[in-house]
């Protein structure tokens, strides 16, 4: 799949970047941000994911349409099971249950 | 396998190697399809003994054959077995592992031991389940539903709920495999638009295998843990909510459905153009229908819970999107129409299996969007009219298209012609056992028979008896096949390399094909479906 | 495998990790990797029912899910994080030596990844019995009281409480199952690393197992915050 060879700079530096994110999530937790904590800490880890992809993964530099098709799929249904299961949840307590 | 003496100097995949474990450990993906094409077989008859334990059952209105307990047992193994070890694996374990790299021109799929290792897994799979069955069997029906089967069910749904579980990373392989080889296998010149449709159906298949199943093993794995460790996930008494299972369940188990009819429209469309001496009308239509047709399909799950509680806005969404979901499946009925028309039709073993799909496939399918109106739901929800509805599509659908599609290929995977008039014969008697056993059903359920009851009331019982003969008229419509495919394999006449004049790749190899399906690796300059090309064959004997 | 002409020709060309229905490495190669990919997009849904279950009931008992959530140790969590993400750096700076074929420097890094994973199972057995000894296992031992006691401003339904725990050691019990799958995968690759079977020409068991690795490293980024962070609000 790759032939291009990524420096290990780069990657001490995405490590060390997320070693970042892992600490602002927990300390982020502690601060009262009201319904916002839980988007901030979900954005952090989209965030950590992202880069564990797009760099350690190779999906950046060495992937082809195909890989990033099958990551999106996956995502996506994952996000019709979710959603679609809430659109029964959240809409119970209308009217007629 | 015996081979007559004229073939015996050519070498292919069947007389290439001889001995159990050639076959054991066969990597050959025509050899492993021989492998599920028996076990396959081997369940089904397993299913429809229980199917016939219940119609005999409801010969009378009295629950005076088997016990209350029993009565549910039966109708959950058939259902289990049915559908998790007959018609999910059926036409992609069978076909679908004999033709796709054929069809594309590769040598094999892309993971030829992951293949087998597939099939060991559906054997283990069905190891557990036969041991679940003849141990006292399992009776909360194939669907699970909680908590019954977690908190209350004294049966063996532990068992049960592990083998499905297994059964389904057998059938995710599977998916896993078709997809890469379809994408990375082709031969030079095989375009997307040039593969044959029967591809693009388990193409689609598989994504729905890859995307679905998984949420089941899950499901399952839960259940399990309930049951064991009595935790209150599913169980209302504890906190838990038994319609996050219908969700979770239902979010495999509907895309499921078409696991099971995709790749037996994919045969019908290969048949229809062949015996119509036609391209398909519409190629690319009916592809895309597939895909639309596997994406759709998951987002309409809750239609099998309008009734279990779930809120009335959600369950418009669902009734809509039902509705959305028939359009793809009644455009490849209207191409397949298309295509016939001012068409050369022969009334061959295969075409006639087409034509029955075409037909019973519609009334289910029509019956589908009846099932999809919150208003008739309501009414006709857990009657006999939708397992009226689901028994056209599987049965007068899926089915049909298997035994098509194993006529069809049927030469090219053993060499031999079965023995047309008899093949021909045994459409019919299908065709009308099917008709006898279900069409009553439709007209029960709209008369308010419940489903799954060991008793009725006793003015059902004439549309009763009539389905129950039907049903015997439909075994012996099943086992006739099977004994002269048998009889073939030694006495069948010695097929052509293209005995139907069929167009694709697999018609261009030997009849059986070599180990490595071609002599060379071929190069695709032609359009798929080059009727206007290919020659018709001379007219089908109806001797032996 | 026919004796032509053809066949024999081709046959010189290549190494012998080239499967034989493959015409090119590069075509084994490709497969392999989709292959992955789309294994671990079913895996992506695997996980995915439990984080549907807990989607539901997290909303539904948030007040329960919540006081669970305080009960786990934070500085562990954290630790345990970045004890995954270290590993997933010594994954990726084990592919690159494959690639440049480091076979020495690959072995290490491989051998790291295992310590790493072994690091990162033992903490969680330190928090899964300091959960047993606190009598938060779900079953006919759990007791939800010290919780109840611990926040009076809430209401704690006992039941619920229990559903947090059962998806607490369902989703991280599935995690951690992974983990030593993981682990084991990496054994196999460290012994084959050692032996000399990875070369800058074929290294794709490494890159696949690599990618296995780093997507059991992103479930666990998401679990913990879901998990560990869901209130921590100083309490007022």
């Amino acid at each position: 799949m790759s032939e291009h060879i990524m420096s290990s700079k780069l990657y001490y530096g995405i490590w060390i970047t997320l070693m970042i994110l892992t600490v602002v999530t927990a300390k982020v937790a502690f601060i009262d941000l009201g319904p916002f904590n839980t988007v901030v800490a979900l954005v952090i880890a989209t965030c950590k994911a992202l880069l564990v992809v797009l760099f350690f993964m190779h999906v950046k530099y060495a992937s082809e349409k195909l890989t990033r098709m099958v990551i999106i799929s996956s995502i996506f249904w994952l996000l019709i099971l979710l959603f679609l299961s809430l659109a029964d949840y959240s809409t119970r307590a209308l009217g007629h249950g | 396998m015996a081979t007559a003496a004229i073939t015996a100097e050519r070498e292919h995949y069947l007389n290439k190697e001889y001995g159990i474990r050639s076959w054991l450990l066969t990597t050959d993906h025509k050899r492993i399809a021989l492998l599920y094409l028996m076990s396959i077989t081997f369940f089904f008859f397993i299913g429809g003994f229980f199917a016939l334990l219940i119609r005999l059952e409801l010969l009378t209105p009295a629950g005076d054959l088997v016990q209350a307990d029993t009565y549910n047992k039966l109708f959950t193994m058939h259902g289990m077995v049915m559908i998790f070890f007959f018609l999910i694996p059926s036409i992609p374990a069978v076909l679908g592992n004999f033709l796709v790299p054929i069809m594309i021109g590769a040598k094999d799929l892309a993971f030829p031991r992951i293949n087998l290792l597939s099939w060991y897994l559906y054997i283990i799979a069905g190891v557990m389940m036969l041991h679940c069955i003849v141990t006292g069997g399992v009776d909360t029906g194939w669907t699970f539903y909680t908590p019954f089967s977690t908190a209350f069910s004294n049966t063996k749904v532990i068992e049960a709920g592990l083998a499905i579980f297994v059964a389904g990373f057998s059938s995710i392989l599977t998916g896993l495999n078709f997809v890469v080889t379809i994408h990375r296998m082709r031969a030079p010149g095989m375009t997307w638009s040039r593969l044959p449709l029967f591809i693009w159906a388990h193409y689609a298949t598989s994504i729905i295998q890859l995307l679905g199943t998984p949420v089941l093993a899950i499901t399952l794995v839960l259940v399990v843990f309930e049951r064991v460790f009595h935790l209150g996930i599913f169980d209302p008494t504890r906190g838990g909510d038994p319609l996050l299972f219908q969700h979770l369940f239902w979010f495999y188990s509907h895309p499921a459905v078409y696991i099971m009819i995709l790749p037996s429209m994919g045969v019908v469309t290969e048949i229809i153009p062949c015996f119509s001496r036609k391209r398909i009308f519409g190629y690319h239509a009916v592809a895309l229908s597939s895909i639309a047709i596997a994406v759709f399909g998951f987002l309409v799950w809750a239609h099998h819970m309008f009734v279990a509680g779930i809120s009335l806005y959600s369950a418009l969404i669902f009734s809509i999107l039902s509705y959305l979901v028939a359009i793809p499946s009644a455009i490849k009925v209207f191409n397949w129409t298309a295509t016939m028309y001012k068409g050369s039709i022969t009334f061959s073993t295969p075409m006639l299996y087409a034509f029955g799909f075409i037909g019973l496939f519609t009334m289910g399918g029509l019956t589908g969007l009846f099932l999809s109106a919150l208003g008739i739901d309501v009414h006709v929800t857990d009657t006999y009219f939708v397992v009226a509805h689901f028994h056209y599509i599987m049965v007068g659908g899926a089915v049909m298209g298997y035994l098509g599609g194993m006529h069809f290929w049927w030469p090219k995977i053993s060499g031999r012609m079965y023995p047309e008039w008899l093949g021909k014969f045994a459409a019919l008697i299908v065709f009308l056992g099917f008709n006898l056993t279900f069409f009553p059903q439709f007209v029960l359920g709209y008369l308010g028979m419940p489903r799954r009851y060991w008793q009725y009331p006793p003015e059902f019982q004439v549309l009763n008896v009539l389905s129950t003969a039907g049903s015997t008229i439909l075994a012996v419509g099943y086992v006739l096949p099977m004994l002269y495919f048998l009889w073939s394999m030694r006495y069948g006449k010695i097929a052509d390399d293209n005995p139907w004049g069929a167009a694709g790749l697999e018609w261009k190899t030997t009849s059986p094909p070599p180990t490595f399906n071609f002599e060379e690796t071929p190069e695709v300059t032609w359009e798929a479906y080059n009727y206007d090309e290919i020659p018709a064959p001379v007219e089908v004997s109806l001797e032996r | 495998m026919s004796d032509s002409p053809i066949a024999v020709e081709q046959h010189a060309e290549h190494g012998p990790e080239l499967r034989h229905h493959f015409e090119t490495a590069e075509q084994q190669r490709n497969a392999a990797s989709l292959g992955m990919w789309i294994f671990l997009g079913t895996e992506i849904m695997f996980f995915g029912g439990m984080f549907c279950a807990y989607l539901i009931y997290r909303l539904n008992y948030f007040n329960e899910f919540a006081a669970g959530s305080r009960s786990l140790d934070v500085t562990l969590g954290t630790v345990n994080t970045m004890v995954l993400i270290c590993s997933s750096l010594t994954v990726a700076l084990g592919v690159r030596a494959a690639q440049m074929g480091k076979r020495t420097l690959l072995v290490i890094l491989l051998l790291l990844t295992i310590v790493f994973g072994f690091a990162f199972l033992g903490i969680k057995g330190i928090e899964w019995y300091d959960k047993y000894k606190e009598h938060h296992i779900p079953g006919a031992s759990f007791d939800a009281s010290d919780l109840i006691r611990d926040y009076p401003q809430i209401h704690i339904d006992p039941s619920h409480e229990q559903l947090y725990f059962s998806l607490y050691f369902a989703m991280t019990g599935l995690h951690a199952l992974h983990m030593i799958i993981g682990v084991g995968i990496f054994a196999f690759l460290t012994f084959h690393a050692w032996k000399g079977r990875y070369t800058p020409h074929y290294y794709t068991p490494i890159e696949i197992g690599g990618l296995y690795w780093h997507f059991v490293d992103i479930v666990w980024i998401y679990l913990f915050p879901l998990l560990y962070l869901i209130d921590r609000k100083p309490l007022g």
